[in-house]
Parts: structure tokens; sequence; C-alpha cells
């Protein structure tokens, strides 16, 4: 089952992919067009993870980590299908980050590894923009860099978990503009779903709607005001995101 | 007599109290007794805190700013998340995990943000903000502040906040505010929102520049230099002046079973 929250006539509804577009859970039929894409949960605790793929890491320059890079992010940041984001005009350097995003059903504490599949509810896509002009050493990467406002694009669809049969196979491509910029797969991740999941709940308690933003392959580049940015999981759909001048 | 407002436990609404800050009492509905009452946690939304914002913590980086890793001091804020399985309320445990000997209190004035405040300038600011409340951002002791520290701040319990809100006008200079911290009664801290590198306006002005925080966020203006560290047991009282005084106790995670107290 695929699932979105969309906004449509004034009212929000929950919507579940049809052959002539999406129905609403008032059974009504839509184009996609026709409705407002929400973020298809509304997050809790979010962890994004910096440097999980080898690939990037050393993109970047940076050694890969031994322990997972998690950062924490509000939620002011997310943004639904076909959302705009931001990019001030002072900035050289805006890219986007294509990961898979894993979405926690039942509270976990001191969950193995073996165990950590069936504490996951299910799967969707994010594109975890960075503005690299802001960042700076300190709690790194810092907020100013990862936390803006609509800069963390999310969805289309809440893929339930049972229908993702291997989360650590599953191809990942950017588009910018219908060109291929980033190409990668799950299965490169340093550190896997159920690695993050053993790891965060042996420090604290995760609950339902905490979601885990699970990081990025390499091919990131710049992207400029008026770019369309495709973020694409098999399996789970195509991200549309829209780089904008104007402040949301 | 300030005004505030409060989360009594076992009630689904906020009340709104008058604090009797010298006495150590509340009132609500003509009753006096603030012993009737166990308090949620004031605040719901999310809890953003400030690295670096005592001039004095600033200070005792020292080289260290221009050195690997940092390589130049910090130009814009820089914010961290308290997420929601830290956020417990006055008179709770602070659970202690197996792994750590030692905590590090962290004795902040909340900023409660009244209404979505994106791009404010330093002059609106402050008509930006609900009112103040005290939290306390327990770590794990950690030295560097190069990578996120989420492993050392996001521990269950480990952000008790309030007791309550004490709205805005009933503490009109927020800059100008002695705050104690007292381990088992012992004062082993005190510091004073004059240090601030950035005023309490000028920071919602720079963070609100990057990001916009809504109705019900806190921004927590930062710990001041030398927090105490405390141990299994210890009685922990944060005395903010014209906002109040928010108690807790250390315990053995074991000894609590987490978070559930």
């Amino acid at each position: 089952m695929k699932t979105a929250r969309v906004a449509f006539q004034g009212g929000i509804y929950k919507a579940t992919e049809h052959s002539e577009g999406i129905q609403l859970d008032n059974g009504q039929q839509v184009a996609e067009e026709e409705v407002v894409w929400l973020p298809p949960i509304e997050p809790q605790t979010s962890f994004a993870l910096g440097l999980n793929y080898f690939d990037h890491a050393s993109e970047l320059s940076f050694n890969a980590p031994e322990e997972p890079l998690v950062f924490l992010k509000g939620p002011n940041t997310f943004v639904g299908h076909r959302g705009k984001t931001y990019r001030p005009s002072d900035v050289t350097h805006m890219h986007y980050e294509c990961e898979l995003a894993v979405v926690i059903g039942r509270e976990a504490k001191n969950v193995k590894k073996e165990d950590a599949y069936s504490y996951i509810s299910g799967y969707t896509i994010a594109n975890d923009y960075a503005v690299r002009d802001y960042l700076e050493n300190y709690y790194r990467p810092n907020l100013r860099v990862k936390n803006r406002d609509h800069c963390t694009p999310i969805g289309p669809w809440l893929v339930d978990a049972a229908e993702v049969q291997d989360p650590m196979n599953l191809a990942l491509r950017t588009y910018v503009n219908g060109e291929l910029v980033q190409e990668g797969s799950t299965k490169d991740m340093i550190f896997d779903i159920p690695e993050l999941v053993e790891y965060l709940s042996s420090f604290m308690t995760l609950s339902p709607g905490d979601l885990i933003l699970t990081g990025t392959p390499k091919g990131t580049v710049d992207t400029k005001v008026g770019d369309e940015v495709i973020t694409e999981i098999v399996g789970l759909g195509r991200l549309v995101n829209t780089i904008t001048g104007e402040p949301s | 007599m300030p005004k505030a407002k409060a989360k009594f436990s076992g009630r689904l609404q906020m009340q709104e109290i008058d604090v009797h800050l010298n006495e150590g009492t509340v009132q609500w509905n003509g009753s006096v007794d603030s012993s009737n009452y166990t308090w949620d946690p004031p605040i719901s939304g999310t809890v953003y805190g400030t690295l670096l914002n005592y001039q004095g913590a600033l200070d005792q980086m020292e080289d260290a700013l221009h050195q690997d890793p940092y390589k130049s001091p910090p130009k814009a804020p820089i914010l961290y998340i308290k997420p929601k399985n830290t956020i417990t309320g006055n008179q709770t445990v602070i659970p202690m995990p197996e792994d750590v000997s030692e905590l590090e209190v962290g004795a902040c004035l909340g900023l409660v943000i009244g209404e979505k405040a994106s791009r404010v300038s330093e002059d609106e600011a402050m008509s930006y903000i609900e009112g103040y409340t005290i939290v306390n951002d327990i770590s794990v002791p950690h030295e560097s502040v190069f990578r996120p520290a989420v492993k050392h701040k996001s521990r269950d319990g480990f952000c008790p906040a309030g007791p309550w809100i004490v709205e805005r006008d009933d503490v009109p200079t927020p800059d100008n505010l002695t705050i104690r911290v007292y381990v088992n009664g012992e004062c082993k801290q005190e510091n004073h929102t004059g240090n601030l590198v950035r005023s309490v306006a000028q920071l919602l002005s720079d963070v609100t520049e990057f990001m916009t925080l809504e109705k019900g966020d806190t921004l927590l203006v930062g710990i001041p230099e030398n927090p105490p560290r405390v141990k299994d047991g210890d009685q922990i009282r944060i005395d903010i002046e014209q906002v109040g005084v928010l108690e807790n106790k250390v315990k053995k995670e074991a000894a609590v079973g987490g978070i559930r107290l």
C-alpha cells in the first residue's frame, strides 16, 4: 500500500494510487496535479545521516566515519512533493541529496539489528538539500546548512514496509531538468538500516513517526533557481521539487 | 505578581496561574498550595538549543576556535535540537545512562515562541515571545563540538523544562537575569544573561533569518561556561531570576526504567 497526504479544495485527505490518478479517502478520484502534496507523514523526531555512502564520503574528502554521523532536523524543513525550495541569492553551492527515508512504526529501545525491520512501518523518498556556503565546523553539518525552511522535500508516497522486499538494494537516481546527475544503490550504505536502528535505539527511545534519512551516494552538484530536481528511488516513486528564488 | 501558564499533571489543557516567586507558591482558582500539584512540561513544540552563546564559554575555547577542526570562530548561531524523548517536567527524575558516570547540567533560559517567527528584525523580535521557561539541557560530557552531539544530548529524559512559562511582559529585561545552579543545596554555578554573545532579541533575529520558529517552539539562549557535573542521586535546582525554579533528581537509568517514571 502506498499512501499520500494531500490537500484538495480546502480539505486534507489520505490518498492512494489509482489508474486515473489518485483516490482520496472519501472515494473521490482526482488528477495528481489537482492536489497539493503534503509530506506523507508528519515527521516526529527526524534523524539524518552524513557521509553514509563510501563514494559520497570520498567525494567530500572525508574518511568513512567509525560511528554513524547523525544530526537532527526540525519540522520546518519538510515540504511535500511538487513543492518549492528557496535558494538564497548569495549562495554559490546548494546541492540535492537523494535519500531513502525510513519511518519507525513502533516504540524502539535497545533493538538488535536482527529485529530492526520489525520496528519499521514504511519508506519514502527525501531530498536532503544542503547549502554548503553556510557550513561551519561546529556541530557540522550545522542547522543553517541542513534545517532551512522547506529544504527537505519528502514523499510523494509512504510505502508500506511489507511492499519493499529488500530496502538495502534499491536504486537511487536524481535528475536535474531531466538529466541524470546522481545514481547509486542503498546497498552501498556504510551503516545499513538495521545498524542505524540498533545504534539510535541503543541510547534513546524511538517512537512511531520518527524518521531516519539514511544518507546519499555520490553525484551531488550545484543547482540553480528554476531547476526541476527529481529524486527517484525505484519502487518508491519520484519526488519532484523546484528551486525558487522567492523566500518561502 | 507574575502570570504564567503551566500544565498540571493529569489535565489535558494548560492552566493560567499566578506565581509568587518569593514564597515559592502558585495560585490557581483560589488555591495557593503548590505541593498540591505535579507538573507536566509546559512546552510542546520543537526545542532548539544554541551552542557557545555565553561569552565565557566562547572565551574558554580560546585558540582552539582558530585551529583544526574548527578553523574559525562561529559566524551564525550554531543550533541543535532536543528531541521529544528528552522532554520532561519539573520534579522528574533524570535517568543516568549505564555507560556514563557523570552528567553535565545545562542551565538555560528558554524563549517560548508565541507567534510564527520568520526573518524577524531585532526591533520586533520580543513581540514574538510568549514567555520564558527554565530548561535543563542535560548532556553526557563531551569535549569536541565538531560533530552534532546527538548521542550526548538526546538521551531519554535529558531535557527537563518548566515548571511554567512566565508571560513575556512580566520579565521586562530577559538580558539581565541571574542564573544559579544548586546541586544538593550548594550553589555550583552562577551566571547572568547579560553575558550572552547574542542577546535574546539578536538571537531570535539571527536564527529566524535561516529558519522559521513556530508558535510553541522553544529556543534555548545557551549554556553558561563551567556547567556543573552531577552524579547518581544528586538533586539539581536551577534558579532563574523572575522566572522560577526547576528541580530534578538524577538516578541511574536501571533504577527508574528509563524515562518511564
